[in-house]
């Protein structure tokens, strides 16, 4: 059994249908294919000047964030109130010894208040899967990104992104660039390219940011940035830490920069229309250029609009997912 | 109490012996094989027939959690555990709270080991203090309180001219040093093998080269200091290989592998299930064939369960944030037994890894049959099974084999002629 045919059925419910967010692992071309559109629809609403609909009026959504964030969690925040939800935010710092502890308890106490669906960010892999699964498997869980192991609202959102200006994925050509390593967005980047037919997914970076077995998501491996450009459609630049200056992955950001940072020149390579996308917050001047990021083919502000959307679409389905399971439980309860 | 064992399969693995036959107790100890002794009134007969008959199983690594860890396990019931897995004789790491770097500690756990009677404790010393690598333990006086062997665990010594001059003193005074070889900086935040799944799951990896590399070390260092050494915990193929050039070359090193090594994979854990975090990690097919193999040509000499029970709630977190170890001592029988069934291993090899091998390995006077010899035993059903977790004595439940039916059924453990357990 290899890990990409490791069915996750946690994440839908009996009829097929979203449950809890967790990965875009074990999701369908139809199912990934439905958010989008679900989302593109919640696009009009971001434009009207009314910007609310009623199908989440009355229910309780909690942000939980183990970790730091700004976009996400606003963007989370704005889409759950998009749909007339009621929204709470809590940051959790993380004490290093009781991590574990402080996770279970802290969502027992949010699941006792009577919350209806959790949005989850959290510094350890499979902690969503984690708490759908051990913690409050009757609430929808909604992973706002686990450690290095996915992010798939942010893949989600790039994904639309790119069917927006690119029409489709049938024929394109992406590039992924910088930390892969650590990278929950690389991670669900190529998961849901692959699941919607881009027939052509570089990754491109130094061996110390590539993972052991990249090759089991499809992908074509560059280490040279200006071979793994030509003529590409789309290219997505990730966020480098700074930390990963420390313990030998890299010299500096400026040897990095040399080497792996997207500027008009190497941004010539590509195609004359490629997107330049980044999931942000961006660094100038080590991973992208300003004028690149800033320039005409650059959507990265687009997608954070588009992110709101996608958490629009992703929340509401989830929530349905939810209640349509509790139906068909009761239903069979009352058959028996 | 005299004891007569009636038609069993006895399989002694340290002289070759098997066949069908009687077996005489007396006095704790083996009095007689086929004909009773003159004057030999039996006061029990076990009818053994269709039973095996082995030496009863001697584990190296089970961990008791007494002193300091009570939440996770105690000697009582983790003894009572290894008798139901068949175990007669067990050595117990040094990771205890405090440390077993004091004769006190060893003292403390042979004496509730004795008054549980369930098993016969051989306790394994730190060698350095605190296991903080910088300072030796009283190695005499630990030898003296009852320690077998010395070991580290899986913390490395702070430099390597403190460990090798850990390994001339040990050398000294004839004492067998144990290794947990991992480098420490190569494992650094790791938490599953560097491979395809812990890349998928974004789970920090741990290489093989953190074994090989440390063990590499080891290996000079042992041949340098001339030390008995005994090898623990192996998880790649490769460090099996490194053991067995080692032997090749005439170094008088033993090793052993967890059983769980033998039949898992990382694929495990593509559901972040926490019940298959363990250190070092589970690794590859590749690895798990290398290291059967090794098993089977006597490389790896003895097969130990390293058991490691835990308390729920340290299971019950996200897998990084999760303590590993695996609870298995009680199933060490049937599991093993899985290996036999799947036709890897022939009985009374499997049972040389689980009874003279180890025994010989740390030179503990057990794990044999012979007229003379403490009556430690194990009657055993071959086709029997055992559905695992139908009755749990650890008090640790964190064992991702429960659930399964295994072959091979434990129908008695006897320590010193006694009964300790029965199935």
């Amino acid at each position: 059994m290899t890990p990409t045919a490791a069915k996750r059925p946690l994440q839908l419910n009996d009829l097929g249908q979203l449950r809890h967010f967790l990965s875009i692992d074990g999701l369908s071309r139809e199912l990934l294919t439905e958010i989008l559109d679900t989302a593109d629809s919640f696009l009009e609403v971001g434009a009207r000047a009314v910007k609310k609909v009623p199908l989440l009026r009355g229910k309780t959504v909690c942000n939980v964030f183990f970790e730091n964030s700004t976009r996400t969690r606003t963007t989370f925040e704005l889409a759950a109130q998009r749909l007339s939800a009621d929204v709470i935010t809590l940051n959790v710092s993380t004490s290093s010894t009781s991590k574990g502890e402080t996770l279970l308890d802290t969502l027992r106490n949010l699941e006792a208040m009577a919350a209806d669906m959790f949005v989850v960010r959290h510094g350890d892999s499979g902690a969503a899967h984690f708490i759908a699964e051990h913690v409050c498997p009757n609430v929808a869980i909604i992973n706002g990104g686990d450690g290095r192991h996915a992010h798939p609202t942010q893949g989600m959102l790039d994904m639309l992104t790119i069917r927006r200006h690119k029409g489709g994925f049938e024929n394109l050509s992406v590039a992924i660039v910088g930390d892969i390593l650590h990278s929950r967005v690389a991670r669900s980047n190529m998961l849901a390219l692959k699941t919607l037919g881009c027939p052509d997914i570089r990754v491109i970076a130094p061996k110390t940011l590539l993972p052991v077995g990249i090759e089991q998501y499809g992908v074509s491996v560059y280490t040279d940035l200006a071979e793994g450009l030509k003529d590409v459609d789309v290219i997505i630049m990730l966020r480098l830490q700074t930390e990963r200056m420390h313990g030998g992955l890299l010299p500096s950001a400026g040897e990095f920069y040399r080497t792996y940072g997207l500027t008009t020149q190497r941004l010539a390579l590509a195609k004359p229309d490629a997107l330049v996308m980044h999931p942000g917050p961006i660094n100038r001047g080590v991973e992208i250029e300003s004028a690149v990021a800033d320039g005409p083919q650059s959507v990265i502000l687009n997608q954070v609009t588009y992110g709101i959307a996608i958490r629009m679409a992703v929340l509401s389905m989830a929530m349905s997912g939810q209640a349509a399971q509790r139906q068909l439980n009761q239903e069979r309860e009352e058959q028996r | 109490m005299r004891t007569h064992i009636i038609g069993a399969r006895v399989i002694d693995p340290a002289s070759g012996l098997d066949q069908i036959t009687d077996l005489f107790l007396e006095g704790g100890k083996i009095a007689a094989f086929g004909q009773a002794p003159s004057g030999f009134v039996p006061e029990r007969s076990i009818d053994a027939n269709g039973l095996i008959a082995s030496p009863g199983l001697v584990d190296l690594a089970v961990a008791l959690r007494e002193p300091g860890y009570s939440r996770k396990g105690s000697i009582a019931s983790e003894t009572l555990a290894a008798a139901a897995g068949g175990v007669t004789s067990l050595c117990c790491p040094p990771l205890t709270k405090p440390v077993l770097d004091t004769s006190a500690v060893a003292e403390l756990i042979l004496d509730r080991a004795r008054e549980a009677g369930h098993c016969k404790v051989f306790p394994i010393g730190a060698l350095s203090k605190n296991l903080e690598g910088e300072q030796l333990a009283e190695l005499v006086a630990l030898r003296d309180a009852g320690c077998v062997a010395f070991g580290n665990g899986l913390q490395s010594f702070s430099n390597n001219r403190t460990l090798c001059r850990a390994l001339e003193y040990a050398a000294t005074f004839n004492l067998t040093v144990i290794f947990h070889s991992q480098d420490r900086d190569l494992a650094a935040g790791g938490i599953a093998h560097e491979g395809p799944t812990a890349s998928f799951l974004g789970l920090a990896g741990i290489p093989e080269s953190a074994e090989t590399v440390a063990l590499a070390r080891d290996l000079l260092l042992v041949e340098q200091a001339g030390v008995r050494a005994h090898f623990s915990q192996l998880s790649t193929a490769r460090g099996a290989q490194m053991i067995a050039e080692a032997q090749a070359r005439g170094l008088p090193v033993t090793a052993d592998v967890a059983l769980y090594q033998l039949i898992l994979t990382d694929e495990a854990l593509s559901e972040f299930s926490s019940l298959y975090h363990v250190q070092p990690p589970l690794r590859t097919h590749a690895d798990r064939d290398g290291l059967r193999a090794a098993v089977k040509s006597g490389v790896i000499k003895a097969i130990a369960s390293h058991h490691q029970p835990h308390e729920a709630d340290a299971k019950l977190a996200p897998f990084a944030a999760t303590e590993p170890g695996i609870s298995s001592v009680e199933l060490l029988l049937p599991l093993a037994m899985t290996l036999v069934q799947d036709g890897l291993l022939d009985l009374p090899t499997l049972l040389a890894r689980l009874t003279a091998g180890p025994a010989k390995a740390l030179r503990l006077p057990a794990g044999r049959l012979a007229v003379g010899a403490p009556a430690d035993l194990l009657l055993f059903d071959p086709q029997g099974s055992t559905l695992a977790g139908e009755r749990w004595l650890s008090k640790g439940a964190n064992c991702p084999f429960i659930g399964h039916c295994l072959p091979g059924a434990v129908r008695y453990t006897l320590v010193d002629g006694r009964i300790s357990f029965q199935g």
